[in-house]
């Protein structure tokens, strides 16, 4: 990891204009490196291409598929293939053949908006989450098939984001219940909640880091990304940092404060 | 907007002297960036004020729904916070009308400020939710993409155009 000192002071390159509404998300492609996505209220998807001379470029704008906001997009690991949810209750596959991307496939059955989408470190599973409170997990078949293989019920307000362990098949998923929930499949096809991320002090502007020795473990002991360590942010004025316990085996955390909004207090 | 009054005999106020705004500078930079003070930022929530309970025959401000010290602005920040008080604390239309304030400012404001709009700490009973929901920019983006929801915004908020 290089440190602030190495990485050296950040400077504004160049800034993307096209999207007509709020851009509500963004993906490097983790294949083709000069690819970026990015998501919007207006509707598309713009594909930025970065060219010889290092400027980003719109290289296609996927648009006429959905109906509503575009909230978030996330690349297969393989780069070929980019998953579009939105608000339309829908979630679009979208595949780069030749340069061109064409919507392959539509994921329909959440009740209305889409929140978050996010694919397995295999590329075979994706997971889609929204308003309806579910979490819907999906099986990459061939033949550019998509299959709903779980249904997981359990948060009780709208689930906001789904994100898969950078290796493993387990998914996290939280929610405006002000919980995440930890889920895995249990050998037999059947996925679970395996642990309930609850705090008490909640809509509180943090960032939680949550760490477990047991997933640090099974992760290998090759590049892991995360460390063993995943992070959350909620709504107060602090940020918390949660960490491992050497002495329990599931998620568990420690805190850390510090005022993130401070530019926003009100002098009065 | 609803059907027969939720309170319909609320406690009024008498209206308060408005504040008189400063003249304006006699040189005129029409350059110079106008920083935006809470009088304007009033004044644009007050011209909604008979609309959003239109079946009352008293203004938000002599209902105390929102006052001139509702609204606070750090130009320097683009923050600004509206904190308005429902007139009963089960008022279910407390949720609209945060979200009409929210568009109203929204359509009237540059994009810079950031805006966060609450009921007055202890004069609603799910305030937290209220104020949750009414903050959460998710939340209020899809609502604005209701063809109910916003139809019924534009109906409140049509006249204040006028």
């Amino acid at each position: 990891m290089n440190s602030v000192e190495e990485v050296g002071e950040m400077k504004h390159l160049q800034t993307l204009e096209g999207h007509t509404d709020r851009v509500w998300g963004l993906a490097w492609n983790p294949t083709f490196t000069n690819l970026l996505a990015s998501c919007s209220g207006d509707k598309t998807v713009r594909i930025w291409e970065q060219s010889f001379s290092g400027s980003f470029d719109c290289k296609a704008v996927l648009e006429e598929t959905h109906t509503r906001t575009i909230r978030s997009c996330a690349w297969a690991p393989s780069g070929k293939m980019l998953a579009t949810a939105s608000f339309d209750a829908t979630t679009a596959i979208w595949e780069n053949v030749g340069g061109d991307f064409e919507c392959i496939s539509t994921l329909e059955g959440h009740e209305n908006e889409v929140k978050s989408v996010s694919w397995n470190a295999a590329g075979s599973l994706i997971a889609t989450c929204g308003r309806d409170k579910s979490v819907w997990i999906w099986e990459v078949e061939l033949g550019n098939e998509f299959e709903c293989v779980s249904v997981l019920q359990g948060h009780t307000q709208d689930v906001k984001m789904v994100q898969w362990h950078p290796s493993m098949d387990v998914l996290f998923s939280c929610s405006y219940d002000n919980s995440i929930k930890v889920w895995a499949e249990d050998g037999d096809d059947d996925w679970h909640c395996v642990q309930t991320l609850n705090e008490a002090n909640n809509d509180d502007l943090t960032i939680k880091l949550w760490g477990t020795e047991s997933l640090h473990a099974q992760s290998g002991d090759g590049f892991e990304p995360w460390g063993g360590v995943i992070a959350s942010g909620a709504a107060d004025n602090a940020i918390r940092l949660f960490v491992v316990n050497d002495d329990d085996d599931g998620l568990v955390c420690y805190t850390l404060s510090v005022s993130l909004l401070r530019r926003y207090k009100l002098k009065l | 907007m609803v059907s027969g009054l939720i309170n319909a005999n609320p406690t009024v106020y008498e209206k308060k002297e408005r504040r008189v705004r400063d003249p304006l500078p006699n040189v005129v930079d029409e350059y110079a960036a106008e920083p935006i003070d809470e009088l304007e930022i009033f004044d644009i929530l007050f011209a909604l004020l008979p609309f959003l309970y239109p079946e009352h025959p008293y203004s938000l401000e002599e209902l105390k729904v929102l006052t001139e010290e509702s609204v606070e602005v750090d130009d320097r920040c683009s923050y600004v916070r509206v904190t308005f008080t429902p007139t009963v604390e089960h008022c279910s239309m407390a949720t609209v009308i945060g979200l009409c304030l929210r568009v109203k400012l929204m359509r009237s404001l540059p994009s810079r400020y950031k805006v966060d709009i609450r009921v007055a700490p202890g004069t609603h009973a799910t305030e937290a939710a209220v104020n949750k929901q009414l903050n959460d920019k998710e939340r209020v983006a899809a609502a604005l993409e209701n063809p109910n929801l916003v139809d019924m915004v534009d109906e409140c908020l049509a006249p204040s155009y006028a």
